[in-house]
């Protein structure tokens, strides 16, 4: 087997080398700067040069991180790697490992819907394909994303005539910033963020993606009216001291669980909105499919039922079991070398 | 439907009651209330009556009959939806509510219409019931390629018997009368009983007459807060009355014009469930209105809750649980005398009145409340030490020259409670919730040890903070031992304080105890498996039974 799953995370023997290891290990070639798969501590990083700016902020400065463009193949002990856009956030990879002409893909996350944050997914043929599965149930089907930010957008205008804050929680990388770029013509008052959306819009802004204005929220002088603003926030600010001083709010979600209404209600949300930055059902079966792979590997999210899905249709699928989480709602945002509460 | 659908949405889609007032207020003036700026309201067109005595019906927790079995339903919607069993059951596992996953499992819709939702019920959904397995089939399928959405999910809760909005009858009734302008204790009399939305219209619902209504008319029931500070903060013990806190349900009995009204503190009309007392009314005179609790009684003492819980589960009530379970009122108001409101007299007035009309009345259905004798505030402590000895809940303190008060309000009268029972057990399963709860594991079933095994003794549901919860369901998802269905059989780690109510013998039960409410005290991450209670120490909690 080309790759196989050892102690500390999905591992290339003949290139000695991990993908997105859950340990510190020597050589690490990483997906995306979400914290489950990207983590500290390794000797030395591979990632795509559209992603090196928010896993430099992830991971420190001092780090040692290569950056490959998207298709350049990396010869690593013989091993040809390259990274191709996976279309979950900015700069995320689907991983390439080709050695004596058998190809395998990790997908790390991904999506196949428009994100104007990324480069969009592309498909990359192979013999294996590691596969993501957050949502891989037939209940996930997306709505699309025009008519999602037009409910943010009507639920925001009348949040503003009662005289209230909006108040949207959203994952603080890639999910804040493709609401905030989704957002950038809407014509949708003054825009506010909590510090750790903030910190990242930075480098979103740095790799030349246009998000809506933001101002930061904890700077404001006090006595600020918020009322009719909308304020993009992380899941874990919800219930806060922080989000008292927006006055009265209404909240939103923005993720792909909100397409549950029992999601919605027992976080004691008022809206949900349905936007994610992972394949729905639908995606994660035709992805699959048109990767021509014979063997699939699924590694994280709703594992089982993909699995025998696949299988029936005679495919040599398994559930390896990773420590990668697709983002869970309320992960803490990490920033290397910087504390940052609100 | 796309009306009340948006009603729906709108309810659902806030955590405010105001809100959903507000929301219920618009759809109903709509429908012919008080309306004087429809267009302003963004109403372009006017709600059928007919539409709104349904949601009425519906809003106030009314129930279509199920008129499929649900399994009939969830296989037509595999074969519309192309999916196989198993994956149908994974989704619904995920959802935790078979009319939501049918609605998400579903192609999206093919056309579109705007039937109203009487036609919805009287059309489609009231003739399933007699029709053909295909001819059902066929309209079920056509439905669901007609709706979209909250509609879809709507008519699916529809036909599964299982609509509820998240609002109570009285919110409904507080819309009904801000759209109407009709007083709110007229509209909750004109819906109480068996109000049928197909017989009955709206606009009798909402009419300005009230003569029919004011009789059965009760007064804002006056609540008690929490005693917090010493018995001796209260001054004097003989500005006070103390009585027992019973634990039954809490209630008003009208008696005007030769009628019976009984209420209960959710002002719901429930002189059905208690024949006893309503035929022990009628020996009250006219306008007469007393508060009291209702209690399971026999022989002079109280019953177990569960006792009375076993009746109120009841729809017809047989001479066997009358017999077995029979109600009284025990007195402890008096609010009406001579139809004259008398709550702004003094406590000492109004009880002395109480138990000279009660003294009349000579009906074994009402029990004045006894009180206990208070010289010192000591004897407060005594009795209240007494209080679960004598199946009470623990002791009421009133002051003697206050007035009956309106909702809850400081100061006249204090509730002194009982600490519930409280026990160290182990998390043995659990299971996911369902609804807001659902694919979250908040169904847990809790153990103690019996000569070295866990044997389960209670179930609890609520306690846990939602980061608890979440934490917890992550661990329960990592440390499962087996899978039964939906339970999870997980690794005995985790010790939780509980709380509950009461506990009783019982054979059902293999621990040979059932408690009662039991509920979350505290997740005890400072205590090990080990050092969790023993089935000994819960049957040495039980009083000697009485």
């Amino acid at each position: 087997m080309l790759l196989r799953l050892a102690e500390g995370g999905l591992y290339c023997e003949a290139g000695d080398f991990y993908i997105d290891p859950w340990e510190p290990v020597d050589r690490a070639v990483i997906t995306h700067a979400h914290g489950d798969h990207a983590r500290w501590g390794c000797s030395s990083y591979l990632g795509s040069r559209e992603g090196g700016g928010v896993l430099r902020t992830r991971l420190g400065p001092a780090s040692s991180i290569r950056e490959a463009e998207w298709g350049e193949v990396v010869d690593i002990n013989g091993v040809h790697v390259s990274l191709h856009p996976a279309g979950h956030i900015l700069g995320s990879a689907q991983v390439r490992v080709e050695h004596r002409g058998e190809v395998w893909v990790a997908s790390g996350d991904y999506k196949t819907d428009p994100d104007p944050t990324c480069t969009p997914f592309e498909l990359v043929r192979c013999h294996t394909f590691i596969t993501e599965s957050t949502f891989g149930l037939p209940i996930y089907r997306w709505t699309p994303e025009g008519e999602v930010f037009d409910e943010i957008r009507t639920w925001w205008s009348a949040n503003r005539d009662a005289g209230r804050a909006s108040v949207m929680f959203a994952y603080a990388l890639g999910k804040a910033q493709r609401l905030l770029a989704g957002l950038a013509d809407a014509d949708i008052g003054p825009v506010f963020t909590h510090g750790a959306v903030e910190r990242l819009n930075r480098d979103y802004r740095d790799g030349g993606i246009r998000l809506a204005n933001t101002q930061y929220a904890t700077a404001m002088p006090r006595g600020t009216q918020f009322a009719g603003s909308l304020i993009v926030a992380p899941p874990s600010a919800a219930g806060s001291m922080w989000l008292r001083r927006f006055g009265e709010v209404s909240s939103g979600f923005a993720s792909g669980w909100m397409r549950i209404r029992g999601a919605r209600r027992r976080r004691a949300l008022d809206r949900g909105f349905v936007l994610s930055d992972h394949a729905d059902w639908p995606a994660l079966l035709s992805t699959i499919e048109n990767t021509g792979a014979e063997r699939v590997w699924v590694t994280h999210g709703t594992r089982e039922p993909l699995v025998r899905w696949l299988t029936e249709r005679g495919l040599e699928a398994k559930a390896v079991v990773s420590q990668w989480t697709g983002e869970e709602d309320n992960d803490p945002v990490e920033i290397a070398g910087e504390e940052i509460t609100a | 439907m796309k009306a009340f659908a948006r009603l729906y949405a709108a309810i659902d889609a806030t955590m405010r009651t105001t809100e959903k007032v507000d929301a219920m207020v618009e759809y109903f003036r709509a429908a012919g209330g008080k309306s004087r700026s429809l267009a302003s309201l963004g109403m372009t067109e006017m709600t059928d009556p007919k539409d709104a005595a349904w949601a009425v019906y519906f809003l106030s927790g009314g129930r279509s009959k199920r008129l499929i079995p649900v399994r009939r339903l969830a296989t037509w919607a595999m074969e519309e939806a192309k999916i196989p069993e198993w994956l149908f059951n994974e989704s619904y596992e995920a959802v935790g509510d078979l009319a939501e996953t049918m609605s998400l499992l579903l192609p999206d819709a093919i056309a579109s219409t705007d039937i109203p939702l009487h036609r919805w019920i009287g059309e489609r959904l009231l003739p399933l019931g007699k029709q053909s397995e295909a001819a059902q089939r066929e309209t079920i399928v056509q439905a669901w390629r007609e709706l979209s959405g909250n509609e879809r999910f709507i008519w699916n809760k529809l036909i599964t018997g299982a609509f509820r909005v998240g609002v109570s009858q009285q919110l409904v009734v507080r819309a009904l009368s801000r759209a109407s302008g009709v007083d709110e204790g007229v509209i909750a009399h004109r819906l109480s009983g068996t109000w049928n939305p197909e017989g009955e219209s709206f606009s009798a619902l909402i009419a300005t007459e009230t003569q029919d209504a004011d009789i059965s008319k009760p007064y804002p029931f006056y609540l008690a807060y929490p005693i917090e500070d010493e018995l001796e903060e209260l001054g004097a013990p003989n500005e006070w009355q103390a009585e027992w806190k019973w634990d039954g349900i809490r209630s008003q009995v009208i008696r005007r014009e030769g009628r019976t009204f009984i209420w209960s503190r959710g002002e719901e009309l429930i002189t059905d469930r208690f024949p006893e007392i309503a035929a022990a009314a009628e020996f009250l005179p006219d306008g007469t209105v007393i508060d009291g609790e209702i209690m399971p009684w026999k022989d002079g003492k109280p019953l177990p809750f569960a006792q009375l819980q076993r009746r109120i589960g009841r729809k017809a009530l047989g001479a066997k649980i009358l017999s077995e379970v029979p109600v009284v009122s025990i007195a402890y108001d008096l609010l009406e005398i001579d139809g004259r409101d008398v709550r702004g007299e003094s406590m000492g007035w109004r009880r002395a009145k109480l138990t000279e009309v009660l003294a009349a009345a000579r009906a074994a259905a009402f029990v004045l409340s006894p009180t206990v004798p208070l010289t010192i505030w000591n004897d407060a402590r005594n009795a209240f030490a007494e209080a679960r000895e004598r199946s009470a809940e623990g002791l009421m303190l009133k002051k003697l020259d206050g007035a009956y008060g309106v909702g809850r309000r400081k100061g006249g009268w204090w509730k002194w409670k009982v600490q519930p029972f409280t026990a160290d057990a182990v998390l043995i399963y659990a299971q996911a919730g369902s609804g807001r709860r659902a694919s979250l594991h908040t169904d847990y079933t809790f153990g103690v040890w019996d000569k070295g095994t866990l044997v389960p003794f209670a179930k609890a549901y609520s306690g846990l903070t939602d980061d608890e919860i979440r934490e917890l369901d992550a661990w329960i998802r990592k440390n499962t031992l087996e899978k039964f269905g939906p339970v999870r059989h997980v690794k005995h780690e985790h010790v939780f304080e509980l709380g509950f109510e009461g506990i009783q013998p019982s054979s059902r039960h293999k621990s040979g105890v059932a408690v009662r409410f039991p509920r979350i005290l505290k997740w005890r991450t400072d205590k090990k498996p080990e050092e969790a209670d023993t089935i000994e120490t819960l049957h040495a909690l039980m009083a000697p039974t009485p």
